[in-house]
C-alpha cells in the first residue's frame, strides 16, 4: 500500500470515528453483531419482511427500540422525557412480534449505541419486483400526501422520518397495516393523510405506494 | 481527532479500511510473524467465526477447514421434507468466504496436535495455528438405540444433518401409500435444534394432509416435554387434528430403545410398532473432531468459558455452536451465529493482547407449523457475573393468543431471517 493510500485509509477511518457517537466502539460492535444476523450486514436487510435499519436517523431508531422496550405508553413517555439524549425522540407505540420480546434485553445506553451504529451505515436500496403502472400511481400519491414530510421521494432520514424509498415493500405494507389498524401510533398529520389516502383510493393506495418505494433503487 | 494507535484500529475493526490500517500500524506483523487461526467446521458457527475474525483483523491468516464442498443448512430443511421448498435453496458454497481472504480447505479434519499446534486433515495436510476454533456441530450416536447404525440410517433416515438424508426422507414420504404411518422418534435432551422434531412433525403433517390425508404420524418421544410444546400442541390441533399422536417417554418407558430396519419396526420397552416411514433422530454429542481434540468432557459436549468460548480443557482452543456446552443457550443456528461473533472478538482480542469487551448474545428461532402459521422463541442474554451461565435477560415465545396475521407474519420473518443469516454466513 502506498503512502497516499494509507492517508486515504486514515481519513476514511477518521470520518467513521467522527460520526460514530460511541465512546466504546468494541462494545458497540458486539451489540450490533447480535442484530445483523436478522437485519443484514450493517443493517441492510436482504430479507424482504425484515426492515433495513442502515441510514435511518438515530432518533427514529431509538424511538423504535424504546417503543418496543417500553410497551406501556406512560412509561415510554417518562423514559423519553427523563433523558436529554432522547430530547428529539418521539414516543409512538409500536406493534411487534419479535422485537417487542427482544428490546428489553438492552439498556437505554445500549439502545443509543445500536441506533448510532445503524444510522451511520449507508442504506443500500435493493432491486425489488414492482409493477410500473402501480408505481406510477404510487408516485402521484406520494407527491400529494407524503412528500411534505418524507422528502426527496422518501429518501431523507435527517428529519427523523422513516426512510421510505427503497425500504422493503412487504415490511412497508406491514407497517401501513399496523398504522391503519391502530396498532402503531403516528403523528396527527400522518393520521390525517393516511385517512385521506384511504378515502380517495382505499387500501389499494398503500399497495401503489409500496410499488413506488420499491421502484426506487438510487 | 485523537491520535490513533493500534489498539483503536483493532477495536474499530469492522471493515477493510480499519483492518488495512492494522497491518500498517503494526509492521512487525506484516513482516513475518503472521498470526494464524484455524477454524474447523463451516456451518452456522464456524463460517461466522472465520469471517468475523478476518474482518476485525485482516492481518490474521484464517483457514477454514470444512468436510463438504457445499453446505446444506439444517434450518429450513424441514420445509424440504414437507415439500414446500427445494433442497437447492438450502445449499450454499464457500466462494463468499474466500472473497474475504479466508483460506477455505475442503477436507476432513482428523487430528489436532496441541504440542505443535497443528490440525491434520484426511488429505494428509497440516495447518499450524496460534488459535483454533472448533465448530463441528454434532455427531450422531449410533447403536445407543439398538440396531440403529449407519446402515439403518439409510432405511430409517435421521435427516438431522441436512443434505442427502433430507432428500431421502422426503423421497420416502412421497413414495409412501396413503393411510401409512410415519414414525418420528425425537431424542432426549440435549440435542441440536430442540424444536426441530416438532416442526418436522408439522411439515410432514402438512404434506400428508394435502396429499395422503388418511395417514398418521406417531411421535415416540424420549422426553416428557419439549420446546415450544404449548404452541406446537395448539398448532397440531388447529391444523392437523387427528393426524398426530405424540407419545411422551412416560408412556413407553423412555421412547424407542431398538429398531429393526429390515422389518421397519421400532421397539419401546412395551411395544413393537410398525411404520411405513421411520425417522429416528438419535442421541447426539459434540462433533467427532472435538473428541479427537480432547476438548469434550464426560457429558460428550465441550466445556468452555462462557464469555469467550475458549475451551476449559485446552487454552487457545475455542468451541462454538452445538458442540459447546453453552449453558443457558439452546443448540440453534442463531445461537451458533451469536457465539461465533463473540468467539471471533475474543480470538482477535487475545491475539492482539487487548481486553475483550463484554459479550452480548441473542437467539431467534422460528418454527413453521404451516405455510401461513409460524411461531418463534427469541431471547437476549448476558453473561452471569460469575461466568457460570449465559443468562436470559429478555425474550419469550409467540403468545398463545397471537392473531392469524401475526402467525402469518412470523412465517415471512422466518424466511427473511433465513435470507439474512445465510448471507451473514456465506456472503
Amino acid at each position: 500500500m502506498t503512502i497516499k493510500a494509507t492517508a486515504t485509509a486514515l481519513l476514511c477511518l477518521a470520518s467513521l470515528m467522527g460520526t460514530t457517537a460511541s465512546a466504546d466502539p468494541a462494545r458497540q460492535l458486539m451489540l450490533v453483531n447480535t442484530c445483523v444476523a436478522c437485519h443484514g450486514d450493517n443493517g441492510n436487510s436482504v430479507g424482504p419482511a425484515i426492515p433495513t435499519l442502515a441510514g435511518l436517523s438515530p432518533n427514529y431508531l431509538m424511538g423504535a427500540m424504546l417503543a418496543y422496550k417500553y410497551s406501556d405508553a406512560d412509561e415510554l413517555e417518562t423514559v423519553i422525557d427523563a433523558d436529554p439524549a432522547f430530547e428529539d425522540v418521539e414516543a409512538f407505540s409500536r406493534y411487534g412480534t419479535i422485537m417487542n420480546r427482544l428490546a428489553s434485553g438492552y439498556t437505554d445506553e445500549e439502545i443509543k449505541m445500536i441506533a448510532a451504529y445503524f444510522s451511520d451505515q449507508e442504506m443500500h436500496r435493493p432491486e425489488q419486483d414492482f409493477d410500473s403502472a402501480q408505481a406510477k400511481q404510487g408516485k402521484k400519491l406520494h407527491a400529494k400526501y407524503c412528500e411534505k414530510c418524507h422528502e426527496d421521494e422518501g429518501r431523507v432520514a435527517e428529519d427523523d422520518t422513516g426512510v421510505l424509498a427503497g425500504q422493503w415493500a412487504p415490511y412497508f405494507l406491514y407497517s401501513m397495516a399496523d398504522f391503519v389498524n391502530g396498532d402503531r401510533d403516528m403523528p396527527k398529520k400522518m393520521k390525517i393523510k393516511l385517512q385521506e389516502i384511504q378515502d380517495s383510493v382505499g387500501h389499494a393506495g398503500f399497495e401503489q405506494l409500496a410499488h413506488y418505494y420499491a421502484s426506487i433503487t438510487d | 481527532m485523537k491520535k490513533l494507535n493500534r489498539r483503536d484500529f483493532i477495536k474499530y475493526g469492522s471493515g477493510t479500511v480499519a483492518a488495512g490500517a492494522v497491518t500498517l500500524g503494526a509492521p512487525n506483523i506484516a513482516l513475518g510473524s503472521t498470526k494464524k487461526v484455524v477454524v474447523v467446521g463451516g456451518g452456522a458457527g464456524g463460517a461466522i467465526a472465520a469471517k468475523y475474525i478476518k474482518r476485525a483483523d485482516s492481518s490474521i491468516d484464517v483457514t477454514l477447514i470444512e468436510t463438504n464442498k457445499e453446505y446444506y443448512t439444517c434450518f429450513m430443511s424441514n420445509e424440504v421434507i414437507g415439500g414446500d421448498r427445494d433442497i437447492s435453496t438450502i445449499r450454499h458454497g464457500y466462494d463468499g468466504l474466500k472473497k474475504h481472504g479466508i483460506n477455505v480447505v475442503i477436507a476432513k479434519a482428523t487430528g489436532v496436535d496441541h504440542d505443535t499446534k497443528k490440525v491434520v486433515t484426511d488429505a494428509g495436510d497440516s495447518f499450524a495455528f496460534d488459535r483454533l476454533v472448533l465448530s463441528p456441530g454434532v455427531s450422531l450416536k449410533y447403536n445407543v438405540i439398538e440396531g440403529y447404525d449407519e446402515a439403518a440410517a439409510e432405511i430409517m433416515p435421521h435427516a438431522w444433518k441436512a443434505g442427502p438424508q433430507t432428500s431421502l426422507l422426503r423421497k420416502q414420504l412421497v413414495e409412501m401409500k396413503d393411510g401409512g404411518t410415519v414414525i418420528i422418534a425425537p431424542p432426549g435432551n440435549p440435542f441440536r435444534c430442540p424444536p426441530g422434531p416438532y416442526e418436522r412433525t408439522c411439515q410432514v403433517a402438512h404434506y400428508l394432509k394435502h396429499n395422503k390425508p388418511k395417514s398418521k404420524i406417531l411421535v415416540i418421544d424420549a422426553k416428557d416435554k419439549f420446546s415450544k410444546q404449548g404452541l406446537f400442541t395448539q398448532g397440531w390441533k388447529a391444523r392437523y387434528e387427528g393426524m398426530i399422536d405424540w407419545v411422551p417417554a412416560a408412556d413407553t418407558g423412555g421412547g424407542v430403545t431398538s429398531v429393526n430396519a429390515a422389518e421397519m419396526v421400532v421397539s419401546t420397552d412395551f411395544d413393537d410398532i410398525q411404520g411405513d416411514v421411520i425417522n429416528i433422530i438419535p442421541p447426539q454429542h459434540a462433533g467427532h473432531i472435538a473428541h479427537v481434540a480432547g476438548v469434550t468432557d464426560d457429558s460428550g459436549w465441550c466445556p468452555v468459558d462462557l464469555g469467550t468460548f475458549e475451551s476449559k480443557m485446552h487454552a487457545g482452543v475455542y468451541v462454538i455452536g452445538d458442540a459447546s456446552a453453552a449453558k443457558g443457550m439452546p443448540k440453534s443456528a442463531y445461537a451458533a451465529n451469536s457465539q461465533g461473533k463473540i468467539c471471533a472478538t475474543a480470538v482477535v482480542a487475545s491475539l492482539n493482547d487487548i481486553e475483550m469487551t463484554d459479550p452480548s448474545y441473542v437467539n431467534t428461532c422460528y418454527s413453521l407449523i404451516a405455510p401461513d402459521y409460524g411461531i418463534s422463541v427469541a431471547a437476549v442474554y448476558r453473561l452471569a457475573e460469575d461466568r457460570s451461565k449465559i443468562a436470559k435477560v429478555a425474550g419469550g415465545l409467540t403468545p398463545s393468543d397471537a392473531s392469524q396475521e401475526a402467525l402469518q407474519r412470523e412465517v415471512q420473518y422466518a424466511y427473511s431471517w433465513y435470507d439474512n443469516i445465510v448471507a451473514d454466513m456465506f456472503s
